[in-house]
């Protein structure tokens, strides 16, 4: 049984290693409020979620497929979160019954896992009935193909039959055993044959087969033991065909939930948006390289603690470098934030918060953010941020994005610019679009005076008091910005602004 | 002709056991013995290996049998009879310990078919090859007229009646609480399969594997063993064709085709060993093994355990070469600490004592002369009360090795006197010098005392390299030149910046 809820064609491998970047990522890009939003106090959720943001792109196909299971979602919530809670109470089955541990011997193992399916086929018969009746409200080759797949795979008939056999297997005319004659003459390929039926009819046939008997005596605890080894033989692989089915049943419910606990997030991160004023559209992917258009894109993670919050407009659309200078305050981390997010969220197959929001499929999304640990050891922060950087040089590939954040700040300013113009100039040229956040004037300076084609200058300016955060600007840098951010790092507070409050 | 031994002639097998000599420990050797008899426990291998040969014939005769067992296709098939062997008397002591008369008579036919098959298929194997040594043409001998016996044509054609007759017995056993019945099987369907089939379609990956780990198949138990009873009784014929084999063919193994499997797992033993090194990159030859021999020639040698090991971990050690003209009987070797003079002196002692074997040897191209003995004297871990104590032991164990030493003895002396003063340590290392080439013993002399390795015509130096490039990085060869302890120091200067040079530099800065 195939779910297909995430990728058209296989399971998404949910819980697998995340790349080495990915922590880094979730922390700059401040993913967790997003997935909280998305999980509440929804464990699965929040793990599944969190996997998907952070994973890495799929092709586009496999975003639409998304798109088109989110949209069903979005439209019928109430299909997702039925079928969700029917898989969740499946899966609690197996731990009610036993702990959710198989005994050791193969007695215990049959026995358990015949409890076990006898729950699980129930299960699944309550999963079909809920498919059936959400099945009118979907249109998505995912939801509505599993709903499909469910009614024509699951029949009444079908489930009969694996109910007869559960019953059988209850063994209550004992085993029977077929062997030949091994090493030694030890009795091998022992194969458990269909069992002794009940009825007087069935039990005269077998009389008739004769053969030798001997009975073990009651006391005789040795041989009883020997001989109940001998009857495991038969059905240790029994045993072991209901457990291991079981765990394929489990395994199908477990892959359900967590493919549904994503859309069940997006439905609530959706929701939580919308209540909040932000806005919301599905993004535009494209293949087309160096295109990223924005309307009104928001921090969303800002949006959930703040209402009404302003987005910026950018078009760099052939322009691989934006370099974003300006005021601190003044939205720069904000922007960068946003357009990670947006470029994540819609590679995972979730609306994204802006208006509009087109861009190239990146195969990898990385940040480097200037870290606040060791601000006493400079050199040693210095080496850090190279360490860091050679990481995203080892991540990245061409057609990826990489999001800086005051990067190389840590040293002086000149050898810092020429370490980033070095390393950005060589990431372009291989294809990599850089957003770079900087207050290194002679960085940006550098790229108006060299390369200034290949880039977007976008400028974030003081605005008006209580505008948060403030829009940016198309504009090249400039370098009075100096003394107020040397003063805004000492103090802690920003000059002209605490200046005229005073 | 009738095969007697690959190892000894008829004359010179050794009455008693040899222990293993002193110097295994110190030159590693014990490492490539326990390397050489990994897995061949039952054989007592090691002896074999502690007793040097005194007769260059026998010498070459051993190396003519492992360069027979060179070729793959004779080594494989030694090793298929060996296994073979193994399995077979595993076989016999079940036929005499187990309770059960049908099972004692079954094993003890499984014993026999096994011994059938070894036989066979070694004899069809060398069959098919040119043999160069006497050792293995008398082998094949001995098989093809053991083969033709009356009596080996009897012992397979029976044992082959009563499996087939057994190979088709089915039975069927019903169990209902305690009641056990014992039938012919009646073609009842394979009841595994239906199941597997009815939850097949909700298999989407591997799953866990929840067999228990049962008692293997082969090892009956008593209520088992009642039911085997029964199935002799459903079947009396094939039962009762069983029980006549067993008499009529009660010993049915060779005593020439058993020497030759023990002897053989030496040669198996060291040529897999052998084996895993070349394919590591590293060259073994056959060594001209000379009595009375003044000169030494290695070639790329190396020392067998390091090797090993380091093959084990995906590298291998530096080769290194040994050439000593004639009268030059000592090699003084010093140089950097952890620069491998150690090596190159275990490297020599085991040449020697492999080469006294009868066995290739690690290097390209090996001469040396037919050591009677290899004495060391290896720095000992163990801390005594006092540095006079520990002078006293290190004289008192020279002592003997020098009164046991003879010309044709190799000595590896390592590290000697490094508990007294210089001074002292050099006074000490010229006498016994002086007393090994009064000797005219073979002496590889590892020492950080450059002085001793001047000390007359009969004496090389030898010396630890360090590369030119980096001062700090040893290359672990060892080449022949005047002792020159400044490398040393400078290597460790560089590696402190405090070279001529650098110490210019940064006072500049």
């Amino acid at each position: 049984m195939k779910v297909r809820l995430l990728h058209p064609d296989r399971d998404v491998p949910v819980g697998e290693p995340l790349p080495d970047h990915a922590e880094d990522l979730a922390a700059d890009l401040e993913l967790d409020s997003l997935i909280e939003a998305m999980a509440g106090d929804d464990d699965h959720i929040r793990r599944v979620a969190r996997w998907l943001l952070l994973a890495g792109a799929e092709d586009r196909a496999v975003i639409a497929h998304r798109q088109a299971v989110m949209a069903d979602a979005l439209a019928a919530p109430a299909a997702v979160e039925s079928m969700y809670r029917v898989a969740t109470e499946a899966l609690e089955g197996r731990r009610r019954l036993f702990f959710g541990r198989f005994g050791s011997s193969p007695e215990t193992v049959l026995m358990q896992a015949r409890r076990l399916l006898d729950l699980l086929v129930a299960t699944l018969r309550r999963l079909r009935r809920v498919a059936d009746a959400h099945r009118q409200h979907l249109g998505s080759s995912g939801l509505a193909g599993l709903c499909d797949r469910l009614d024509t795979e699951l029949d009444e008939d079908y489930l009969d039959v694996l109910e007869g056999h559960l019953e059988e297997l209850q063994l209550e005319e004992g085993v029977l055993l077929s062997a030949k004659l091994g090493r030694g003459n030890a009795g091998r390929d022992h194969v458990l044959r269909r069992p002794p039926q009940q009825g007087r009819l069935a039990k005269m046939l077998e009389r008739e087969r004769g053969g030798l008997t001997f009975t073990i005596p009651e006391r005789d605890e040795t041989a009883a033991r020997a001989l109940a080894q001998l009857r495991e033989r038969g059905l240790n692989d029994v045993a072991n065909v209901l457990a291991q089915s079981s765990d394929h049943i489990l395994d199908f419910f477990r892959v359900l939930r967590d493919e549904l606990a994503f859309y069940l997030g997006g439905v609530r991160l959706h929701r939580a948006l919308s209540q909040q004023g932000a806005p919301s559209c599905w993004p535009e992917l494209t293949e087309v390289a160096d295109v990223l258009a924005t309307e009104s894109l928001v921090d969303a993670a800002l949006a959930l603690r703040i209402p009404e919050v302003v987005g910026n407009d950018v078009d760099a659309t052939g322009r691989p470098l934006v370099l974003v200078t300006g005021a601190n305050q003044g939205g720069k981390s904000t922007f960068l934030r946003s357009v990670g997010q947006a470029q994540v969220m819609a590679q995972a197959g979730l609306p994204v918060a802006a208006a509009r929001f087109t861009t190239t499929l990146a195969p990898r999304v990385l940040t480097h953010h200037t870290r606040e640990e060791d601000p006493e050891m400079e050199s040693g922060k210095l080496d850090e941020e190279l360490r860091r950087m050679s990481a995203v040089v080892d991540a990245a590939a061409p057609g990826a994005l990489v999001l800086c954040n005051e990067s190389f700040s840590s040293t002086n300013e000149r050898e810092g610019s020429e370490i980033a113009r070095q390393v950005t100039t060589a990431l372009l040229d291989a294809g990599v679009r850089v957003v770079y956040v900087t207050h290194l004037y002679e960085l940006a300076r550098g790229f108006t005076e060299r390369d200034r084609d290949r880039v977007l200058f976008l400028r974030a300016e003081r605005g008006e008091q209580g505008q948060r955060p403030y829009r940016l600007e198309e504009g090249e840098p400039l370098p009075t910005s100096f003394g107020a951010d040397t003063y805004q790092q000492v103090f802690g507070a920003d000059l002209s602004v605490d200046a005229e409050e005073r | 002709m009738t095969f007697r031994s690959l190892l000894w002639d008829e004359a010179s097998a050794p009455t008693s056991r040899p222990g293993e000599p002193e110097c295994f420990g110190d030159l590693h050797l014990d490492q490539v013995v326990a390397e050489v008899v990994r897995g061949r426990e039952d054989y007592d291998l090691a002896p074999l290996l502690h007793q040097p040969l005194g007769d260059p014939a026998m010498i070459a005769g051993r190396q003519r049998v492992f360069s027979d067992l060179e070729d793959d296709d004779v080594a494989q098939a030694v090793s298929t009879f060996s296994e073979r062997m193994r399995r077979m008397r595993r076989y016999q002591g079940l036929a005499r310990r187990r309770h059960q008369a049908e099972e004692r008579q079954r094993w003890f036919l499984d014993a026999a078919q096994v011994y059938l098959d070894a036989v066979r298929g070694l004899r069809d194997a060398l069959a098919a090859h040119e043999l160069g040594s006497e050792g293995l043409q008398a082998l094949r001998d001995h098989l093809d007229a053991l083969i033709a016996s009356s009596s080996f044509a009897a012992l397979a054609r029976d044992a082959a009646a009563v499996a087939e007759a057994l190979d088709e017995v089915r039975y069927a056993i019903a169990i209902k609480g305690r009641r056990v019945r014992v039938r012919h099987y009646e073609g009842e369907p394979d009841y595994l399969a239906e199941i597997e089939e009815a939850f097949a379609k909700f298999r989407e990956r591997d799953a866990k594997d929840y067999r228990a780990q049962l008692p293997p198949e082969s090892q009956m138990n008593g209520v088992e063993e009642r039911i085997l009873g029964l199935v002799a009784q459903l079947f009396p014929e094939t039962f009762g064709q069983l029980a006549t084999f067993t008499e009529r063919h009660a010993d049915f193994a060779d005593p020439g085709v058993l020497t030759f499997e023990r002897e053989a797992q030496l040669f198996l033993g060291y040529r897999k060993h052998v084996r895993a090194l070349r394919n590591a990159g590293l060259p073994f030859c056959y060594p001209t093994v000379t009595p009375g021999a003044r000169t030494v020639t290695i070639e790329d040698g190396f020392d067998l355990a390091l090797a090993r090991k380091l093959a084990s971990q995906g590298t291998v050690p530096v080769t290194n070469s040994l050439r000593l003209g004639p009268g030059e009987r000592v090699a003084v070797i010093t140089g950097p600490n952890q620069g491998g003079k150690t090596t190159f002196a275990r490297m020599v002692g085991q040449i020697h004592h492999l080469a006294a074997l009868g066995l290739p040897v690690p290097g390209r191209r090996v001469e040396v002369g037919l050591a009677d003995q290899v004495l060391t004297h290896f720095e000992r871990e163990e801390s005594l009360d006092t540095l006079r104590g520990k002078l006293e032991d290190d004289l008192t164990r020279i002592r003997g090795i020098l009164d046991r030493a003879t010309a044709d003895s190799v000595l590896v002396l390592n590290e000697l006197f490094t508990s007294t003063t210089v001074s002292d340590a050099v006074a000490l290392g010229h006498d016994i010098l002086e007393r090994i080439r009064g000797l005219g013993a073979l002496c590889l002399y590892v020492t950080f005392l450059d002085e001793l390795a001047e000390a007359g015509p009969e004496t090389v130096s030898l010396v630890g390299e360090v590369s030119p490039e980096d001062p700090t990085a040893r290359t672990f060869e060892i080449v022949r030149r005047p002792a020159d302890g400044l490398a040393y120091a400078a290597a460790l200067a560089q590696r402190h910046r405090l070279t001529y040079d650098h110490v210019r530099e940064r006072l500049r800065a």
